[in-house]
């Protein structure tokens, strides 16, 4: 048993640390800490600063259009939902789609989820671990020796080419401007890498550039385009003609498909020989820092993804399932049609709903805001210096699955597979943990080593790993079956909305890189009648609910030291590694450019 | 010899009333507009570090964006080169963050920089309307912006012809100004506010 946290329990009577990273127009998310006279994290509030009104424009629009919007929530999800959005519609109208076009969805999906995750690592959270100004003092030849023991089967490592990189860098930091690296904490003992290991990283920060661009053309491939590419209802929108000729925009032919076979393998030698062995050397410099599991080490989510025999669920490679209290032993069945199940509570959160209600399935989902501050918050309305998380204190809803907070995204599904005895999953999660033991002299278990924020970021990698294999699968079985004769790639039977019931609801579900996505739908007279989306950082960045449970940001942060408490490199390492995804950028050019972190100690 | 890669962009959120601009600029521009196969038109959305290799690729780029520099609300304004922002930290958030003065800072850190770049950027009037479209001022604007461009273009080589009957959209049809404009629920319908700091407010009034 591992019973997760309630609210009740936390001190948070040391010092509050208010931790608001200040985009160019809104806030977006924001968390405060206490931390005791040992600098010891023992309270954590996480809020999302900026509402997400998605809902409220799809209404009384056309389901078939639904796609076309929740693609532009946000700069990076654009596919997943898009592709989720027209589940949710099929499944409500009852439309099969054709094999070819559930192979192509799954090229899309996986895609997306391997340039997600190699994006986010290297680009993104690399930056949490890796020192960059600390790879100058690296010795190229010491670097070049490192690349070859941790990856053997890489050909960039030389020391030439890791003498260039450091060119390039010093140049880069020397123009004066720090450009990419600006604003780091590049003084604080947290960061632990050799100057070796972090030259290696940042050539692999350049390498992973190379690389995303590289496989995102699947997207134009089969989505018309890229970024935002086109998803219909009922199927894909490309045609199939294997002796046609052309490329971007014609017909999908034996020559694309061969271009995006090249691609698969691509992805696949670099997640093999560069992603997961980076990761694998990262977690062995840092194996004193084994923390961040927070919720992860209880409750855990997974709609399940990645279905190989079309409507048949049982086949899902990540499979559905949620565990609770820790108990790897029980995997429960989770039904998202339940109105028992998943519900969404608004008791910390700035809404309200009719009637009192409590929780609302998704269903029946209500999105009308109601702004409040508690008693003891401090400051103005406009300019608050610290939330009351007693009352209602974020933009968040709290989602729950049966009453109980769950951690969502690579590593519980990762939990979930793993405890559901899948092969594939065990032997990946097996030989990451025994090559940590073994490069360490650690002797971890599964239970200390998985839930942790190192874990999240390896699950990520694995996942990448699991998607770019069976992309393989999907590859060649597409193939097989337009060369047995079926070019077929949409099922246009119900495209007329006079074939559509007067009333209808669907949901569509997914595994998008951050973990459980769901839209559910109500169409009425051939128009959207009520669209709710629970997406992963609503699981995840959910504010406690009435009963005190806590969501997975804020528990990953408790029990976790700071080095600095004025520099909270351990905070935005552990909320970095749910690759946390808050509503839409507002994306507008500022005159200096600066977006600073501004981290207040009070 | 090698022609200019040319790269015309326009990045924003439609969703979100004026920061749809630069997205409205492309969106009009491949409509009305035909160039050479060296001119590539890009509605850039929201896209953060996803937008780099077509940047990289680029000699010349133009980006067409909301800025916020503090204008008359509806006021263009050109910004060239370096004068064009470039920033990049290792605190941001969540990849939306990474906005475009990152994308700009790591394709120079890889050496693939455009040679020339234009910002044609117009300052917003109101941002805080999800849902809604482009302010009658900043919509008066799209026309004035490109033809900023296109003055622009023209030493690189560049000639715009308008376009002969219909031309692929850059965007879903669903996205296109009008039908978003024309299909957009009502206000009892759809709450328009947005952020914190809008709802609030010292007035507490809703838009």
């Amino acid at each position: 048993m591992n019973t997760p946290l309630n609210s009740k329990l936390l001190d948070s009577s040391g010092r509050r640390i208010v931790v608001d990273p200040v985009t160019r127009i809104e806030g977006h998310m924001r968390c405060e800490v206490n931390v005791d006279e040992n600098n010891i994290i023992r309270n954590a509030v996480s809020t999302g600063t900026m509402w997400r009104g998605l809902e409220v424009i799809l209404k009384g629009r056309d389901p078939r259009d639904a796609w076309a919007f929740v693609e532009r929530i946000c700069g990076v999800c654009t596919g997943c939902h898009a592709l989720t959005s027209v589940r949710a519609v099929e499944d409500a109208l009852g439309i099969e789609i054709p094999l070819n076009a559930h192979l192509i969805r799954h090229l899309m999906d996986k895609t997306l989820n391997i340039h997600d995750h190699v994006v986010h690592f290297y680009h993104l959270h690399a930056l949490d671990w890796v020192n960059p100004v600390n790879a100058l003092k690296a010795d190229p030849k010491a670097t070049s020796a490192l690349q070859q023991k941790i990856s053997s089967s890489h050909p960039l490592s030389s020391p030439g080419y890791f003498r260039d990189v450091q060119t390039r860098i010093k140049k880069f930091i020397e123009s004066g401007q720090l450009g990419l690296f600006a604003n780091g904490y590049w003084s604080n003992p947290a960061y632990k890498l050799p100057p070796e290991a972090d030259l290696m990283a940042v050539a692999h920060y350049l390498e992973a550039l190379d690389m995303q661009k590289e496989i995102v053309k699947i997207h134009t491939i089969f989505g018309g385009k890229n970024p935002h590419p086109n998803f219909m209802v009922g199927g894909v929108p490309c045609a199939i003609n294997l002796d046609g000729t052309g490329s971007s925009g014609a017909p999908v032919n034996m020559t694309s498909l061969n271009f995006v076979l090249e691609r698969i393998r691509e992805a696949e030698a670099f997640i093999k020989n560069v992603y997961i062995p980076d990761v694998i050397a990262i977690a062995t410099l840092y194996k004193d820092w084994m923390y961040g599991g927070g919720l992860s080490a209880s409750n855990v989510l997974s709609y399940g993804t990645h279905t190989v025999v079309p409507g048949d669920k049982s086949t899902d490679l990540i499979p559905a399932g949620a565990i609770i209290n820790g108990n790897w032993d029980e995997v429960h069945p989770v039904d998202v049609r339940n109105p028992d199940e998943i519900q969404e509570f608004v008791d910390h959160s700035w809404y309200q709903y009719a009637n009192g209600a409590k929780g609302l399935h998704p269903w029946d989902g209500e999105t009308e805001a109601k702004f409040e501050l508690g008693p003891n918050f401090k400051g103005t309305k406009t300019n608050i210096k610290e939330l009351d998380e007693s009352a209602k204190y974020s933009w968040i809803k709290s989602p729950r699955w049966k009453g109980h907070a769950m951690e969502v995204g690579p590593l519980s599904r990762y939990i979930i597979a793993y405890a559901s005895g899948k092969e594939y999953v065990q032997d990946q999660v097996d030989r990451s943990l025994s090559a940590f033991n073994q490069a360490t002299g650690m002797d971890l278990g599964l239970k200390q080593f998985l839930p942790s924020t190192l874990g999240r970021t390896l699950a990520r990698a694995l996942d990448s790993e699991l998607c770019v294999d069976s992309m393989l699968d999907d590859w060649h079985q597409l193939v097989n079956n337009i060369k047995n004769g079926d070019t077929s790639t949409a099922n246009v039977e119900k495209w007329d909305p006079k074939t559509w019931p007067k009333e209808a609801k669907g949901v569509g579900t997914n595994e998008a890189p951050r973990g459980a996505l769901g839209h559910w739908i109500k169409i009425k007279d051939g128009k959207i009648e009520n669209y709710q989306a629970v997406v992963p950082t609503t699981w995840n960045g959910s504010p406690r609910d009435g009963n005190g449970n806590i969501g997975a940001f804020e528990a990953s942060l408790l029990n976790t030291p700071m080095e600095r408490p004025d520099e909270p490199v351990e905070i935005l390492r552990t909320l970095h590694s749910f690759d946390p995804c808050l509503a839409c950028s507002t994306h507008v050019m500022s005159e200096d450019g600066q977006e600073l972190t501004k981290v207040k100690i009070r | 010899m090698n022609q200019k890669q040319i790269l015309i962009l326009g990045i924003g959120n439609v969703l979100w009333a004026d920061e749809g601009f630069g997205v409205r600029c492309v969106e009009a521009l491949n409509q009305n507009y035909e160039f050479g196969d060296n001119v590539k038109i890009m509605d850039g959305g929201t896209q953060g570090i996803y937008l780099v290799q077509h940047v990289q690729e680029a000699d010349v780029l133009v980006v067409f964006d909301a800025i916020d520099y503090g204008l008359k609300p509806g006021t263009l304004k050109q910004i060239y080169n370096d004068d064009v922002p470039k920033f990049m930290g290792a605190k941001q958030m969540s990849l939306h963050q990474t906005g475009f003065q990152e994308v700009l800072a790591m394709a120079e850190f890889t050496g693939n920089y455009p040679a020339d770049l234009l910002l044609v950027g117009c300052q917003p009037v109101e941002l805080e309307d999800f849902g809604g479209s482009l302010r009658a001022e900043v919509k008066a604007q799209v026309q004035p912006a490109i033809d900023i461009a296109l003055e622009y273009l023209k030493q690189f080589g560049v000639e715009a012809r308008p376009a002969n009957g219909q031309k692929q959209a850059l965007s879903p049809d669903q996205l296109n100004l009008s039908d978003y404009e024309q299909g957009r629920p009502d206000e009892d319908a759809a709450c328009r506010t947005g952020d914190i700091r809008v709802i609030g407010g010292a007035t507490g009034s809703s838009k």
